[in-house]
């Protein structure tokens, strides 16, 4: 089976203009620094990782959304980095994106049927008036919304109902690959609990390939089936989703993992956490050697002088430490 | 919606009243009368002519006279103009400055637009440098300096166009006062528009719409264009109002006998009612701009609903 989507070194950098007005120094800040993964039809791949780590600029840069500074992207066999606008605009109807923010993502003047009928109106106007409307009301009533909110505005929807708009949006042209960038970040526990299941249901329903990006390990358990970490712009761990929760290998990995919450007071309160100090450096001046290496515990001489190269240490299971 | 809108109109009413009676006190402040000439009048005629336009009634009787009158919907003769009334003359003068305005407004906004959405999408570049040093120089020229630069180019070196006058409103006679009134206006629209617009490109919901694969034209024409128009809406109602009412400048300038004109004229004159009636006719468009651009506001905007 070859790959839906396949990334290859991707590196996606700002430059950040120096402050000083007589010197100014360009800075670059690696927000992307050379992400490698595949995403095979019909498969879910979770990408986890502090705020700030690249997680939605990975995101954007593969939709095209912002450019990229080098590597290559490949869409069901195709190269997309070379395509020009128009032709990277009709690849949109196959790889669409699900935002953070609900509300903020809708056009406030649009009623919701709009919302969700104009990706048709644009990759398919043959359709009748009639046949749109009855497409958009599948899709409504897939993601579960009522078939009498068709006129309503977003402001006037919960954030939940919000999300399911977004991702009825995403899914009204069927796309292959859909990317989901912390789409429940923003909502409820209880909502979540929904939209992650309407996600996982729709997956199925149409083997769609998704990227699932959030920094809640515990969500990310739930829909993935192999899982990426990612930390200042690298990728320090990925494989199964099995094999990531019971075996980590990766320091930022197991502390992340630590971190999760118990929903039983009685274990959470004995266990013995360590939560990693310090902050997250600033990406725009990292550290030398291992990127993680300021806030590891098992950090060493080496760790500083001489990055880790990504290792495959069991089948399917790539770790970037010397001391995997 | 109704509601609303009769709501607003009977707001409208202590805000007018406030407005004539200021008019009316300051006006009677200002030192001389309508009928100072350089020779003194006998004192038989001028107590005559007080008598005949109620001048030799106490202030307030004056005042309340006067009220009464605008209620009726009557602003009283002129006192300079004698053959007219003041309805008369904002009659004849309103519909040539409602011309121009309409016109000069009309062609601020398409240009305006236009340019600002220009320069915002291509931000940074030579074309938006251009557009803005433009609107710049067009902000910071007054139209008493525009107006005679383009009565000299257009009028005098290349003969193109007439001086002045209006010539029963010829087209070739409104063509550069149009211009006049619109260079300004142009000016500060395409620059609210264009910072408008880069805010809106920057927005959650425009990029959705570039993520569903929208054309970019689709992009900016129904999703940026609506939101960005917003502050230029604002603008438009006391903008358009004041255009219309006519530029006493350009009025003045080009010979225009618009409203403008005859507002100059009353208030040099001392002509009472003139200036009352002209004042009171403007706040009464003011309110009405304004109240039309909250109607529009509600339009471009469904989280707006007035009730």
């Amino acid at each position: 089976m070859t790959a839906l989507l396949y990334v290859d070194d991707l590196k996606v950098h700002f430059h950040i203009p120096g402050e000083g007005l007589f010197r100014p120094r360009h800075k670059m800040l690696r927000a992307v620094d050379g992400i490698s993964f595949k995403l095979e039809a019909g498969e879910t791949l979770g990408i986890v990782g502090e705020s700030g780590c690249g997680k939605s600029t990975l995101a954007r840069g593969i939709l095209g959304l912002i450019p990229v500074t080098s590597g290559s992207i490949w869409l069901a066999g195709e190269e997309l980095a070379h395509l020009s606008t128009e032709e990277l605009r009709k690849r949109r109807q196959h790889m669409q994106i699900v935002f953070q923010d609900p509300l903020a993502s809708l056009d406030p003047r649009m009623t919701v049927s709009e919302i969700i009928a104009e990706p048709l109106q644009v990759f398919e106007p043959h359709l009748s008036k009639e046949e749109r409307k009855h497409k958009v009301q599948g899709i409504m009533e897939r993601v579960g919304l009522l078939p009498n909110q068709i006129n309503r505005y977003p402001h006037e929807f919960s954030g939940g109902q919000c999300q399911r708009i977004g991702i009825a949006r995403a899914l009204v042209l069927k796309p292959k690959l859909l990317i989901c960038d912390e789409p429940v970040s923003a909502l409820d526990v209880s909502i979540q609990a929904q939209i992650i299941n309407l996600l996982m249901d729709i997956q199925e329903e149409m083997r769609l390939s998704m990227l699932f990006i959030a920094h809640d390990l515990s969500v990310v358990k739930q829909i993935s089936h192999r899982v990426m970490v990612m930390y200042l712009g690298k990728v320090v761990e990925a494989t199964t989703r099995d094999e990531l929760y019971h075996n980590p290998r990766h320091p930022y990995t197991r502390a992340l993992i630590d971190a999760i919450p118990i929903p039983d007071p009685a274990i959470e309160r004995n266990k013995s956490f360590k939560p990693l100090q310090g902050d997250l450096p600033s990406p725009l001046d990292p550290p030398s050697g291992c990127s993680f290496r300021t806030r590891c515990p098992m950090a060493t001489e080496l760790c500083a002088t001489e990055a880790p190269e990504q290792q495959e240490i069991s089948e399917d299971h790539w770790v970037s430490c010397h001391f995997a | 919606m109704l509601r609303y809108s009769l709501k607003r109109l009977l707001g409208a009413i202590p805000t007018l009243l406030i407005l004539m009676t200021l008019a009316f006190f300051m006006m009677r402040m200002a030192p001389g009368g309508p009928f100072d000439t350089e020779k003194s009048l006998p004192p038989e005629i001028q107590a005559n002519l007080d008598k005949k336009y109620h001048l030799d009634e106490p202030l307030i009787q004056q005042y309340g006279r006067y009220l009464l009158d605008v209620v009726r919907g009557d602003f009283g003769p002129s006192f300079q103009y004698k053959d007219y009334s003041v309805n008369e003359l904002i009659a004849t003068g309103f519909p040539v400055s409602l011309r121009l305005g309409l016109s000069a407004i009309a062609i601020a906004l398409v240009v305006g637009v236009g340019l600002g959405t220009i320069a915002a999408l291509r931000q940074n570049s030579s074309a938006d440098y251009t557009v803005m040093t433009l609107a710049m120089t067009g902000i910071s020229i007054p139209n008493f300096v525009l107006a005679p630069i383009l009565i000299l180019v257009f009028a005098v070196y290349l003969g193109w166009l007439p001086a002045g006058g209006w010539n029963d409103g010829a087209f070739k006679n409104t063509i550069l006062p149009i211009i006049g009134l619109a260079l300004p206006q142009i000016a500060y629209i395409s620059r609210l528009m264009r910072g408008s617009m880069i805010e809106v490109l920057r927005s959650n919901p425009i990029r959705t719409a570039r993520a569903k694969g929208l054309p970019e034209r689709v992009v900016i024409l129904r999703h940026a264009l609506k939101p960005a128009l917003l502050p230029v809406v604002s603008f438009l109602g006391p903008a358009t109002a004041a255009v219309i009412t006519g530029s006493v400048v350009i009025e003045q300038i080009f010979g225009i006998p618009g409203l403008g004109r005859y507002f100059v004229q009353g208030a040099l004159n001392r002509d009472y009612t003139l200036v009352m009636g002209v004042v009171v006719f403007y706040g009464i468009l003011i309110i009405l701009f304004n109240f039309i651009v909250d109607l529009v506001y509600a339009m471009l905007d469904p989280k707006v609903r007035y009730s």
